[in-house]
């Protein structure tokens, strides 16, 4: 196998993630609206808004310095990247080597960091209620994130995902209490930083509310066309990062036939569409949680991590 | 308990109006005062829910309320406002609207805060100064009922029935029974669909969408129902002195007692939801409470007052034609919280639902409106009509077949004002919920 079917693979991935992404926003607020008796935007609207957003003028706030002007640039990049590194329809990918669940969790941090340097930086105070509330989200959030990697890394010898999804995939793991707990943590965290229910409200219009949204209220035109986008991304990323770790049926192997590749981009999709049902499903039956109680409910998944890592230390089977 | 001030001016004379109610059930009554020279003795000294009303007098007619805690303008954006200083450590204020994300009326929140907790809420409203007191002026009795159903468009109904009302007590006329009857049902078919709106509304906005899309449902069942049964959907100009626009069909009648009870089950699977739902209980339970002293010194009437201990309602205190002939249950609860402000309006419900059907039973046949009568000499007279928002005062003083002057008084006036307090020491991220369940009117205030 050469260097140009690797790549050819690897750049369709990337692809294939940016051109998914909106389409499972899109499918999920669709399900929604349906669970709501309401009949709900077409699947394509976020398409659409992209490509009007993109268009438009964007304005910026004549306190805005250049930081404000490149944070979009920068949060999309970042989980453009993170979201690519994530095994979709195959394993070891030409970057796999780079697809580290560390790395990832890094890339994603910093695309937040930059997204509340951003909101602070034209002093309103819905961007400075956004940071903080983000703020105090991501204090927990990540360490949660990161005892979910260890517990499994532990599991699977790697924190490479591919070498983690191959793991998996090849039923060594068997059921595990860690992996559990560590499969609940990981959805509770990936609610918070994708800012769903019951964490923060993705279709809120009370700015006193929001979370994510109070921190972009500023931006409009090709930047907030980057940050919805990039949002989006986010929440196939997590999507895609829960189905390879703890469901990676049908995932194609390195070098594989081009069907096994076909059979892993149906699986996929087949993945994506499941964990938008979840989604929808779950944001329907419950409402959106008093600030104060987020904490409690992300450092849940902390404890919960942990206790997975420390089973592990206790014995290496459960 | 103090029902209403307000002023008019001719020149360098004014006088000033002043409603209260006694307690124990009487209606409300006026007095008069000729100012002296510009100025009045104020009556918010005494009672804060007054306030407001006499800061609106000095801006609407130039008469100066002497002793008035509060003597900031109100209704007139003409000077730069000077909110009240929060001062302490960590303390930094949110300015919110008068331009709101979602579609509602404009009104400007300033919220000092520490960290998440709000320390101090200020109002500020009189974006929608329509003068419709000053167009009512001079104009005929029936187009002077017509601006009246205009002052808040939710609650067109009772701010018709209340002025007419007022009309009719001016110039003694009695009403046909079958008008009266009609007339209760469109109060109740307004009422019910203003309380479906705000069950849905208030669980939206504590971030619960599923009850909210079936309470919009239930809130356009009930307008289409009023569409077909008297030919507008908010059923507005339909309510006019001497009568009623429009008589209600065999065939309607028919319609509402089928309806009602199926959009009734349907409402009853709602409060199931409701109750069954931890995570929008641990929401709505605790939150926003509204103490019961508070609300008896600021005059809360309606679904808000009643959470917070105010055991008054119009239709049962005041026994205004149809409601006299029924048994009316006032729901009354203590906790003054959203939960509270919820449960009020669904005990409602059932009972709007079953005082239409009581009223349909007891449907008269008869004419539909009794001309006024040709009287030149001046009158007036006064009602209070309970809206879904709290109890509507209305005073009208006519002569010649015309109004010489109006008073709309809308239950908000006293709902502001305990929002602000109610909210103290909840979190930024619950005053939209609080505000919600108050669902204060903008337009009621702002005449």
């Amino acid at each position: 196998m050469g260097l140009i079917a690797p790549l050819f693979l690897q750049l369709a991935q990337m692809a294939l993630v940016l051109a998914a992404a909106p389409l499972l926003t899109g499918f999920v607020r669709t399900l929604k609206a349906r669970l709501q008796r309401r009949a709900g935007p077409p699947l394509l609207q976020v398409y659409r808004d992209l490509a009007k957003l993109t268009v438009k003028d964007a304005i910026v706030a004549t306190d805005a310095s250049w930081l404000f002007r490149i944070a979009p640039y920068l949060i999309f990049a970042t989980t453009w990247v993170a979201a690519s590194l994530v095994p979709s329809f195959g394993t070891n990918l030409l970057f796999s080597w780079s697809g580290d669940l560390i790395v990832i969790v890094a890339l994603l941090g910093s695309a937040r960091f930059f997204q509340m340097l951003a909101a602070l930086d034209i002093g309103t105070a819905f961007g400075g209620i956004g940071a903080s509330r983000e703020a105090m989200f991501a204090s927990l959030a990540e360490p949660a994130m990161l005892m979910i990697v260890f517990t499994v890394a532990l599991v699977a010898g790697s924190s490479q995902l591919s070498d983690i999804a191959t793991f998996m995939h090849s039923g060594a793991a068997g059921l595990r209490l860690s992996l559990a707990l560590g499969l609940v943590a990981l959805v509770i965290v990936a609610l918070a930083e994708t800012g769903r229910f019951p964490v923060d409200n993705p279709a809120t219009h009370l700015e006193l509310t929001m979370v994510h949204e109070a921190m972009v209220l500023e931006y409009s035109g090709r930047h907030l066309a980057l940050i919805e986008l990039a949002n989006a991304l986010k929440l196939l990323l997590y999507i895609s990062l829960i189905a390879s770790i703890f469901a990676p049926f049908g995932i194609a192997a390195l070098g594989a036939a081009p069907e096994a590749l076909a059979l892993g981009l149906v699986a996929y999709g087949v993945k994506l569409a499941f964990g938008a049902i979840m989604l929808a499903g779950f944001e329907t039956a419950i409402a959106k949680m008093r600030v104060f109680r987020v904490p409690n409910f992300i450092g849940a998944a902390l404890m919960l991590a942990l206790l997975g890592t420390l089973l592990l230390f206790v014995s290496a089977t459960l | 308990m103090f029902v209403a001030i307000w002023a008019e001016r001719d020149g360098d004379a004014g006088v000033v109006h002043l409603a209260g109610r006694r307690d124990g059930g009487a209606a409300a009554e006026v007095v008069s005062l000729v100012t002296s020279g510009l100025h009045f003795p104020s009556i918010g000294r005494h009672h804060p829910s007054a306030i407001l009303m006499e800061r609106a007098i000095q801006d609407l007619h130039g008469l100066i309320a002497d002793g008035l805690p509060d003597p900031r303008p109100w209704l007139d954006h003409r000077s730069t406002y000077e909110f009240k200083p929060v001062i302490g450590a960590g303390v930094h204020q949110i300015p919110v609207g008068p331009v709101h994300a979602g579609t509602i009326e404009p009104g400007h929140f300033r919220f000092s805060v520490n960290g998440e907790t709000i320390v101090r809420l200020e109002t500020r409203l009189g974006y929608t100064h329509k003068g419709t007191l000053g167009l009512m002026r001079g104009k005929p009795i029936n187009q002077a009922a017509q601006l009246a159903g205009r002052v808040s468009g939710d609650s067109t109904v009772a701010y018709a029935f209340a002025f007419v009302r007022a009309v009719e007590q001016a110039l003694g006329v009695v009403v046909p029974p079958r008008t009266i009857v009609l007339r209760g049902i469109m109060a109740e078919l307004e009422r019910l669909a203003n309380h479906f709106g705000d069950l849905g509304a208030i669980c939206n906005d504590a971030g619960f969408p599923l009850i909210n899309a079936h309470g919009a449902v239930l809130r356009e069942r009930v307008l289409r129902l009023s569409a077909a049964c008297f030919g507008h959907r908010l059923m507005m100009d339909r309510i006019v002195p001497g009568g009623v626009a429009v008589d209600l069909a065999d065939g309607d009648t028919k319609a509402l007692t089928t309806a009602l009870p199926a959009l009734l089950a349907q409402f009853e699977r709602l409060v199931e939801l409701y109750d069954k739902t931890a995570s929008l209980q641990d929401r709505v339970v605790g939150t926003g409470r509204l103490d019961p002293a508070i609300a008896r010194r600021l005059g809360c009437g309606g679904p808000v007052g009643r959470a917070s201990g105010q055991d008054f309602d119009a239709r049962r205190d005041i026994s205004y034609l149809p409601y006299d002939i029924l048994p009316i249950v006032v729901p009354c609860f203590t906790s003054g919280d959203v939960d509270a402000r919820v449960r009020v309006r669904m005990v409602e419900i059932r009972q709007s639902v079953a005082l239409i059907l009581a009223l349909l039973d007891t449907l008269p046949d008869g004419p539909l409106r009794t001309p006024l009568p040709d009287d030149a000499s001046p009158r007036a007279g006064s009602a209070t009509v309970e809206g879904f928002r709290g109890d509507i005062f209305a005073h009208v003083r006519v002569s010649d077949g015309h109004v010489a002057g109006s008073f709309l008084r809308d239950p908000s006036w006293f709902l502001w004002p305990a929002l602000e307090v109610a909210i103290e020491g909840n979190i930024v991220a619950d005053f939209p919920l609080c505000n919600k369940s108050f669902n204060a009117g903008y337009s009621g205030c702002d005449l």
